[in-house]
């Protein structure tokens, strides 16, 4: 089954919502949508990296994410004007990336499928590292989601409650990290920050409570990459912004829904 | 054994120093009111004391397993978060239906259950803050300017309550309050704070000032007392509070 490389595309696609659609419900709650592309553009210098070192890619966007979130959260509990801050380094990180990737040799033919994505080129063993990095993050959002909540809704709860905010945030940086790594494959670097807030975002009007937000997010998360794999191609269009252009419909749709709801 | 204790604490924010050198403790079942003006560091004392803040001096002392039951004066939940009143009180530790429910009766929102906690009123927002307060089964309950935006039968209303949940459940309370004179009757002690400690001691009831309980009535059942500040010292231009209108 594995040897169609629609399945696999297929599979890679779904892997990623799994892990996209709570972690993008905490970028959501927690206006993190910045910080996500930061990460996410940050990649793309470890890409380079991986590349030049004759390192996985995986490991090499996995380090250099992991090392941008935690630059971008250690300024945030500095208290710095955030989001300026956060545009600096999201297109800095990006321009630099892109930069450094022309001195690989060869790397500059393969630019797009890092920043768009390349689904329809997922290896078994790509597949592996979606799931396992997807379940991985999936866990850890059960795990913690509790105590993520409880952060969320405020820091001073969290602590009164015995918990450590600080802890927590780590740990979705960890998770938004581990997202960007499996992300790549599928939707490039460019539209991960897409992926974890549209199918949120579109869930919202239809959710009373966090755990129905995050179940619905992962549902329309999965419809649009299923959905936008087969406009790829019907129309032979690129398969990751077909599966953005997707979601952005049902997020319109469903604005629309609710705005005629009142 | 007291249920925390601070000692020459210094707090900064931002590298300001909002408390220093300020002694503090509250021992089990005692209500203790902290009052003093705009900026006094009376938010900031509390949030030191759950934790949120670390003192850059002195230390605080806390009874093993201390449970506290914190109310902050405001709470902004993304509008992006939909959160019910029943789920925000299951935060952190899940709780059953009838448990979350007895906790929003005693806390006098008995009806708001299946409510979005944004579409609560103030005054319904900080009866859930309290019922979640609450659930926890606190040793000591520490209270942010509970009464803002209440007229003073609501203040008075609301600090008989807090004396019934003291009673019940034998809990401490600190509770801030932006009043700087008018203070809960049922208050063991009252802490004048402005960035110090500048007195301390027991509210005079209103009884013993027969012109103020002219000027307060007597709807408010006892509730509330006056508080006579006993300063030993002077202070700078700076944070001077008006003094003008003691009780004296």
């Amino acid at each position: 089954m594995l040897d169609d490389f629609l399945v696999r595309a297929a599979l890679a696609g779904l892997g990623l919502a799994l892990a996209a659609a709570p972690l993008g419900c905490f970028v959501s709650w927690r206006r993190m949508a910045y910080f996500g592309d930061a990460t996410a553009h940050a990649a793309i210098l470890g890409v380079a990296l991986a590349l030049a070192l004759s390192l996985p890619v995986f490991a090499g966007t996995l380090a250099v994410a992991l090392l941008m979130a935690l630059l971008v959260g250690t300024l945030s509990e500095r208290g710095l004007a955030l989001d300026t801050v956060l545009g600096v380094l999201a297109h800095g990180a990006l321009a630099v990336g892109l930069v450094a990737i022309t001195f690989v040799p060869g790397a500059r033919l393969d630019l797009s499928a890092y920043l768009f994505g390349d689904i329809l080129a997922v290896t078994p063993a790509d597949l592996a590292v979606i799931w396992g990095g997807g379940l991985a993050v999936s866990a850890l959002m059960v795990w913690r989601w509790q105590a993520l909540l409880t952060t969320t809704v405020s820091p001073d709860l969290a602590w009164a409650s015995g918990l450590d905010p600080r802890r927590e945030q780590r740990i979705l940086t960890v998770a938004l990290a581990l997202t960007v790594a499996v992300a790549i494959k599928v939707v490039g670097v460019l539209l991960i920050g897409a992926m974890l807030l549209i199918p949120a975002a579109a869930a919202r009007p239809f959710s009373r409570t966090p755990e129905r937000m995050a179940l619905l997010a992962a549902a329309i998360g999965a419809v649009s990459a299923l959905a936008g794999l087969q406009m790829a191609l019907w129309f032979d269009t690129p398969a990751g912004p077909s599966m953005v252009c997707v979601a952005a419909a049902i997020f319109a749709v469903s604005a629309a829904a609710s705005a005629l709801r009142g | 054994m007291r249920l925390i204790e601070a000692k020459g604490m210094t707090v900064a924010l931002a590298g300001q120093v909002v408390l220093r050198d300020v002694d503090f403790h509250v021992d089990p079942g005692e209500i203790v009111t902290i009052v003093g003006p705009n900026g006094s560091g009376k938010s900031t004392l509390l949030r030191t004391l759950i934790g949120a803040l670390r003192p850059e001096a002195g230390e605080i002392r806390r009874k093993p397993d201390l449970r506290l039951g914190y109310v902050p004066q405001k709470l902004q939940i993304d509008a992006t978060l939909p959160l019910t009143v029943g789920r925000f009180l299951s935060l952190p530790r899940r709780i059953a239906a009838a448990q979350a429910q007895a906790a929003l009766d005693e806390a006098g929102a008995g009806t708001l259950t299946d409510r979005p906690m944004a579409d609560l009123s103030g005054g319904q927002f900080q009866r859930v803050l309290l019922a979640r307060a609450l659930l926890g089964r606190p040793d000591l309950l520490l209270l942010d300017e509970p009464t803002q935006g209440l007229d003073q039968p609501g203040s008075a209303a609301f600090y008989r309550q807090i004396e019934q949940i003291r009673a019940r459940l034998g809990c401490a309370v600190v509770m801030v309050s932006h009043e700087l004179h008018v203070v809960m009757s049922a208050s063991d002690r009252v802490v004048c704070l402005n960035g110090h400690v500048c007195c301390q001691g027991h509210p005079e009831t209103v009884a013993q000032a027969a012109e103020y309980r002219a000027l307060f009535g007597t709807g408010t059942h006892g509730a509330l007392a006056l508080y006579r500040h006993e300063h030993s010292h002077s202070h700078d231009h700076d944070h001077s509070h008006d003094h003008t209108d003691h009780v004296h």
